[in-house]
């Protein structure tokens, strides 16, 4: 996979993952290009569509188009899977998803996103896993907090 | 301290976190800019205080920053500080940062390197964890050269979450810093083996990755993965295997035959359909990959098309719109390669083009596009023009309109049966608004108005129409494309304005003042196609005594034009005002009853002929003619640049004076070849050499056997107002029926005849695809020459005709007899299923060689007697044989008349080197048994000698490859190698067969004779008078003459006679001497110089080869003692 979209319907990026090296230009131009087509596309059309060199993989869930370019042997339903896998992870992270938790937590979404693939590839298949890993890394980060709060406790007092 | 400790708390509860950031971007939607400007400002104070957590804050706010577009690459150092924080909040928000805004140039990366290691040594495993994940986005060669080997330790590490992480981050390591590969390449395939399912998934991702890029390295892990493949149940797994061998497959063709059982199992079992997907797309590969390298003996380890054929179709089916594309893709890669089992699902296809999705339908046309035949074009036509019409959306209609066009014209329309239907197609897609295809159109029109000449007469009959209409074109139209199309009526009207019922009419509407609306290109055809009626009226007019009509005609143009004159484009006024010159002083003449039609006609005199691709190049430069010399000093570049050809469908430049390019160099050179090229595409006269063409003659070997029959059409050939497609559908259909009709009575007449009473039946039975016939035929000017043509006589050749394809084949051949055979070599196949009559026709024109013989007789057949008829021929009416006739081919024709196995040989020779003779045999079998095991069989003589495979003995037959069942006639090749050309040979032969019947096979033998003449070993070769001359006063030549007395025939029937029979051409004529010249294919040189008076003509040769000449002059005289 090169790199993985989600944008809004009124074509706002909410997030973005390159696999490959882009140029920041680049990158903008490629963004904005393929948010114009999908955007335009019609509800009842097919997930697919070429475009450059790449294959182009979308889908819509409620307000926010997952799309993903993947190189042409890849397999398409297969990425669809993929799409549909994250959401699915996402779902189960903030408990029924919204646009808004991923707009104010998106830090929290890429760390999703990066516990399922790596460097373009499938992690690990199984959601329960992935799900284990997150959750224990959040509490790390917790652990890393709570001292910190007493510290700071202590700097006020 | 303390003191600072608070102070930047109390900082901080004031600093925005991240959702603060967020939620102030969405409450300033109107000064969005400005306000986060300002979050900057503080963003970048926060980053110069040391509390971590503060730039940490920073950082995270930055991130988010970074994916709205702005430019943060100038807190790069501080995202380096905040990644070495030892807490994993702010590590994992430090990498991230970096994952999304490093790249390979950021400088501060070399900084990394340390920390780097130190996390990924950490005891920590999410430290490492989160360290791997950022390396696998900023990894440059650098880090992977520098980490590779801690990286290639952490894939032994015994938590399987950082093996898996360190497995998959290996494959970014290899593409940064190949080196690593090597010694890496042991652990990874370990770990395909590995306990835990994801690491082992992670191995089989990057390994399929590998071998996607370099598959050869990995064919040793085939028996690994097939083991895998086998006990894996993990569809994401299985979809990679199946992926990494379809890319070994073509390297190890073996493979194939393993994989064909488990895939075929998976495509039966699996429920997944991405795996189904996969599975098909990989035996698609499969196949493609065999039938495009010559591994032909593993073809056949794939499986059929027709499993997946057969899967995809439920996809197509699904009510899924992603299967439905995906299978409609996947087919199309079957296309290529089985192009027979798609085409059975047509009517799937069909319905694919009212799905509600665009991209569904464009699949689907790419589709129809391979799957078109003769018998369905027009149904397929018409349901697409159907949807043209529903078509909302210029973009699909257009689309829609250049497929339409694509389908109809491909390989030189060679599905198109019924041209009256296509240009009636081309005029209902006139009708479309807006489009932007009117030039495509118009070349269409063209195209087949100029090379299918039975098409004219309806042709300009709908071209007038769409004149006379011309205003529902442009009613509405502002700039709109279609009125191209005027442009071809305009042109097709003028140019064949013999066929216009009424040409006043045109003429009116061709120089109405709306015309002057239309682009100046345009007009100028009109103004100059007016002309060109104008010329037919006042030819139609002579000779009526009431002169009126052509006056009023001349007063016309003459009223109408000065509208032209008047043209700011200078093409049309140029045009226009020499015209009206022209037409005012012809009026003049009228007015003194001056009969002046055939000189204003002579102007437009001389019809437009297709010239073959390469026929400039058959055309022999003259002798000291220098085609690279300058005639005049070289000017400079630019100059003979500008002389560029100017393409018909350009638009009209204003044509100011540009400044000259004194240098022009390589590159703007190379860009105005590329757009002379382009514009000559444009050009309809100009004939592009279309490299497919001849490849289609070569790979399909039933086309020259399609049988054309000239058909009476049974369509009035004017059809009032604009014509509609769909009559002709209908029309196509009862003419097909009445043609299958007309075959069957045919046949059950040969049945009738043949009152045998076990004759077997064969059923017409659905037509094929061979069956349906033509009903016009188009010029098709692709074939090539033969390379020995150069015998046109010099005045034709700046006209050249070359019209070949008509072939008259009264018996088609079954699809399993047919060979590929050259299309010229194919025209003579008429004359081997010829009459009777035409035989003996044959044989009576060379006396000698009718040479009948009582042969053998038969023991099964005594009471019958097999009498062998022997003609030869040199060469068929040159009306058939234009662009052939070169081809210097001796023809023998045998003929056995006989009940039981009867067979025609239709010999023709070739002779293509000094020393080679090509023999093709065409075998008939005219019995109504079956003939096998045939041997051809030749007594060599010194001088001839029939090539045998090496290894077999001077007296082996050759064995027939082929078998002959009743009724079917095939053709076989030999080759002789001759010595000596000098004088003509006969060789005996034998061909012996085993006549199989339903209860007995025997054994039947027949012989024959080859006889090569010494007239046969000629080429005709056209000569110069100056090159004759010289070569007559060399002086090295051999003389010798003959006599021939009560020749009755004019002069130039004779000379006709020996061109035609003997291969000469004619070097120079006057009154009733001439001289003519022709050459062996062994460079003899044979000039002769012929007399008459009266009925007595004298012939003094000479040739270099004495022997040659005497039996050549033998030759002639026997042509001649028949007259």
């Amino acid at each position: 996979m090169r790199f993985m979209l989600l944008f809004s319907r009124q074509g706002k990026l909410r997030l973005q993952k390159w696999y490959t090296a882009t140029a920041e230009r680049d990158k903008k131009k490629m963004v904005r290009e393929l948010m114009q087509i999908v955007l335009a596309r019609k509800p009842k059309m097919c997930s697919f569509l070429e475009w450059r060199d790449l294959k182009i993989v979308y889908k819509r869930y409620a307000s926010l188009y997952f799309c993903c370019a993947i190189e042409e042997q890849d397999n398409e339903l297969i990425t669809l899977e993929v799409i549909h896998r994250f959401v699915e992870l996402l779902d189960k992270y903030f408990g029924s998803v919204c646009e808004l938790d991923i707009i104010f937590n998106f830090e929290k979404a890429y760390f999703i996103l990066d516990e399922f693939l790596m460097g373009g590839e499938i992690q690990d298949t199984s959601k329960k896993s992935v799900l284990k890993a997150i959750e224990q890394a959040d509490l790390l980060q917790e652990e890393d907090e709570s001292p910190r709060s007493v510290l700071e406790e202590m700097g006020l007092a | 301290m303390a003191l600072k400790i608070v102070k930047g708390s109390i900082d901080r509860m004031f600093d925005k976190n991240l959702q603060d950031l967020v939620r102030g971007i969405r409450n300033h939607k109107e000064d969005e800019a400005k306000y986060i400007s300002t979050c900057i400002d503080e963003i970048k104070q926060e980053l110069k205080q040391d509390n971590i957590a503060v730039k940490a804050n920073a950082v995270c706010k930055l991130t988010y920053l970074q994916m709205l577009g702005y430019d943060v690459s100038w807190a790069a150092f501080n995202i380096v500080e905040v990644m070495s924080s030892s807490k994993f909040t702010y590590k994992r928000i430090g990498y991230l940062a970096a994952s999304q805004c490093f790249h390979e140039n950021t400088d501060v990366i070399m900084l990394t390197t340390n920390q780097i290691r130190k996390d990924l040594s950490s005891p920590n495993q999410y430290d490492t964890g989160v360290a791997l994940t950022g390396l696998s986005c900023f990894v440059t060669p650098d880090l992977a050269r520098d980490l590779a080997n801690d990286i290639m330790t952490l894939m032994s590490h015994t938590k399987p979450y950082i093996r898996k992480k360190a497995v998959l981050i290996m494959y970014k390591v290899f593409l940064k810093y190949p080196e690593s590969l090597r010694p890496a390449f042991p652990r990874l395939k370990e770990k395909l083996e590995d306990p835990d399912p994801g690491v082992q998934s992670a191995a089989v991702n990057v390994i399929c990755e590998l071998a996607r890029r370099n598959p050869k390295n990995y064919l040793s892990l085939a028996p690994l993965f097939f083991k895998l493949m086998t006990s894996s149940t993990n569809n994401w797994v299985l979809i990679k295997i199946i992926k990494l061998f379809g890319a070994l497959t073509p390297l190890e063709p073996r493979l194939g035959k393993k994989l064909i059982e488990p895939l075929t199992n998976l495509i039966h079992s699996t429920s997944a359909m991405s795996l189904l997907y996969e599975c098909v797309n990989t035996v698609i590969a499969g196949q493609y990959s065999c039938s495009v390298g010559n591994t032909k003996s593993h073809s056949a380890q794939w499986p059929q098309p027709f499993l997946c054929v057969q899967k995809l179709r439920i996809l197509i089916e699904d009510s899924d719109q992603n299967l439905k594309y995906l299978g409609l893709l996947a087919m199309s890669k079957i296309l290529k390669t089985h192009p027979k089992s798609v085409q059975s699902h047509k009517d799937l296809i069909l319905q694919c083009l009212d799905d509600k999705d665009e991209s569904i339908r464009l699949r689907a046309l790419d589709l129809l596009y391979g799957m078109v035949s003769k018998k369905n074009l027009m149904e397929i036509v018409k349901k697409l023009m159907i949807h043209v019409d529903k078509a909302e959306g210029t973009t699909y209609r257009d689309e829609l309109l250049t497929k339409i066009i694509d389908i109809c014209s491909q390989s030189n329309y060679q599905y198109i049966t019924n041209f009256e239907w296509y240009i009636s197609i081309l005029v209902e897609l006139t009708r479309l608004e807006g489009t932007r295809h009117g030039h495509l159109i118009a070349s269409q029109m063209l195209d087949v108005a100029i090379r299918v000449k039975a098409i004219r007469a309806f042709a300009v009959a709908q071209m007038a129409t769409l004149l006379d209409n011309a205003h529902l074109l442009t009613g509405n139209m502002q700039r709109n494309g279609i009125c191209e199309v005027l442009y071809a009526s305009a042109w097709i009207c003028g140019e064949f304005s013999e066929h216009l019922e009424n040409p006043m009419q045109t003429l009116e509407a061709m120089l109405r003042p709306k015309v002057a609306t239309l682009p100046g290109h345009i007009q100028a055809v009109y103004v100059q196609n007016a002309a060109k009626l104008f010329a037919t009226i006042l030819k139609n007019q002579e000779g009526n005594t009431d002169s009126t009509t052509a006056q009023e005609t001349s007063q016309l143009m003459i009223d109408r034009l000065p509208l032209f004159v008047q043209s700011a484009n200078l093409e049309v006024q140029e045009r226009a005002s020499c015209i009206l010159q022209l037409v005012k002083y012809i009026q003049k003449l009228q007015q003194k009853d001056v009969e002046i039609a055939e000189e204003v006609s002579a102007l437009f005199a001389g019809e437009l002929n297709p010239v073959a691709p390469k026929a400039q190049k058959k055309v022999p430069v003259p002798e000291g003619l220098d085609l690279d010399a300058w005639i005049n000093e070289p000017p400079s570049e630019s100059e003979s640049e500008d002389e560029q050809p100017k393409a018909i469908f350009t638009k009209e430049e204003p044509k100011h004076s540009r400044p000259r390019h004194t240098e022009v160099d390589e590159k703007e050179l190379a860009r105005r070849r590329e757009a002379r090229k382009q514009e000559q595409a444009n050009n309809p006269f100009y004939i592009k050499a279309s490299p497919s063409s001849q490849k289609v003659y070569q790979d399909a070997p039933g086309v020259e056997h399609i049988p054309v029959v000239q058909i009476d059409l049974s369509v009035p050939l004017k059809v009032p107002g604009l014509p509609m497609s769909d009559q002709y559908v209908k029309l196509e259909e009862e003419r097909r029926q009445k043609e299958r009709a007309e075959k069957k009575k045919k046949e059950k007449k040969k049945r009738k005849e043949k009152r045998s009473g076990r004759g077997r039946k064969h059923d017409s039975g659905p037509e094929s695809e061979e069956d349906i016939t033509p009903a016009h035929v188009v010029d098709i000017v692709t074939e090539e020459m033969p390379e020995d043509h150069n015998h046109l006589p010099s005045p034709y050749l700046s006209k050249v005709k070359i019209c070949i394809c008509i072939f008259y084949l009264s018996r088609p051949l079954a699809d399993s007899e047919k060979l590929p055979v050259r299309s010229h070599r194919a025209a003579g196949a008429p004359k081997s299923s010829a009459e009777d009559g035409e035989v003996e026709n044959a044989t009576s024109q060379e006396p000698k060689k009718k040479s009948s013989k009582e042969k053998r007789e038969k023991k099964k057949d005594k009471d019958r007697e097999r009498k062998v008829r022997f003609g030869c021929w040199k060469h068929f009416p040159p009306s058939e044989t234009d662009s052939w006739s070169a081809l210097n081919s001796l023809f023998f024709l045998f003929f056995f008349p006989l009940a039981l196995p009867t067979k025609v040989c239709d010999i023709q020779g070739n002779l293509q080197d000094g020393s080679q003779v090509v023999v093709s045999v065409i075998f008939e079998n005219k019995c109504e048994s079956f003939l096998k095991s045939m041997e051809f069989n030749v007594l060599d003589s010194l001088n001839s000698k029939l090539q045998r495979p090496e290894g077999s003995g001077p007296h082996d037959g050759l064995t027939v490859p082929f078998q002959l069942p009743p009724g079917v006639s095939n053709e076989a090749r030999f080759v002789f190698t001759v010595q000596s050309i000098v004088m003509p040979q006969k060789l005996k032969g034998t061909l012996t067969f085993i006549v199989k019947n339903e209860d007995s096979s025997t054994h039947e033998k027949l012989d024959f004779k080859l006889h090569f003449t010494c007239t046969s070993y000629l080429i005709t070769t056209p000569c110069y008078s100056d090159a004759f001359a010289k070569l007559l006063e060399s002086g090295d030549l051999k003389s010798s003459s003959v006599r021939l007395e009560g020749v009755n025939m004019p002069f130039h029937h004779l000379l006709a006679r020996i061109c035609f029979h003997h291969h000469f051409s004619v070097v120079e004529r006057i009154d009733s001497c001439a001289s003519m010249y022709s050459r062996s294919i062994q460079g003899h040189h044979v000039c002769l110089l012929v007399k008459t008076s009266g009925q007595t003509v004298s012939i003094d040769a000479k040739c270099d080869e004495p022997t040659l000449l005497g039996n050549v002059l033998d030759e002639i005289k026997q042509t001649f003692s028949q007259c």
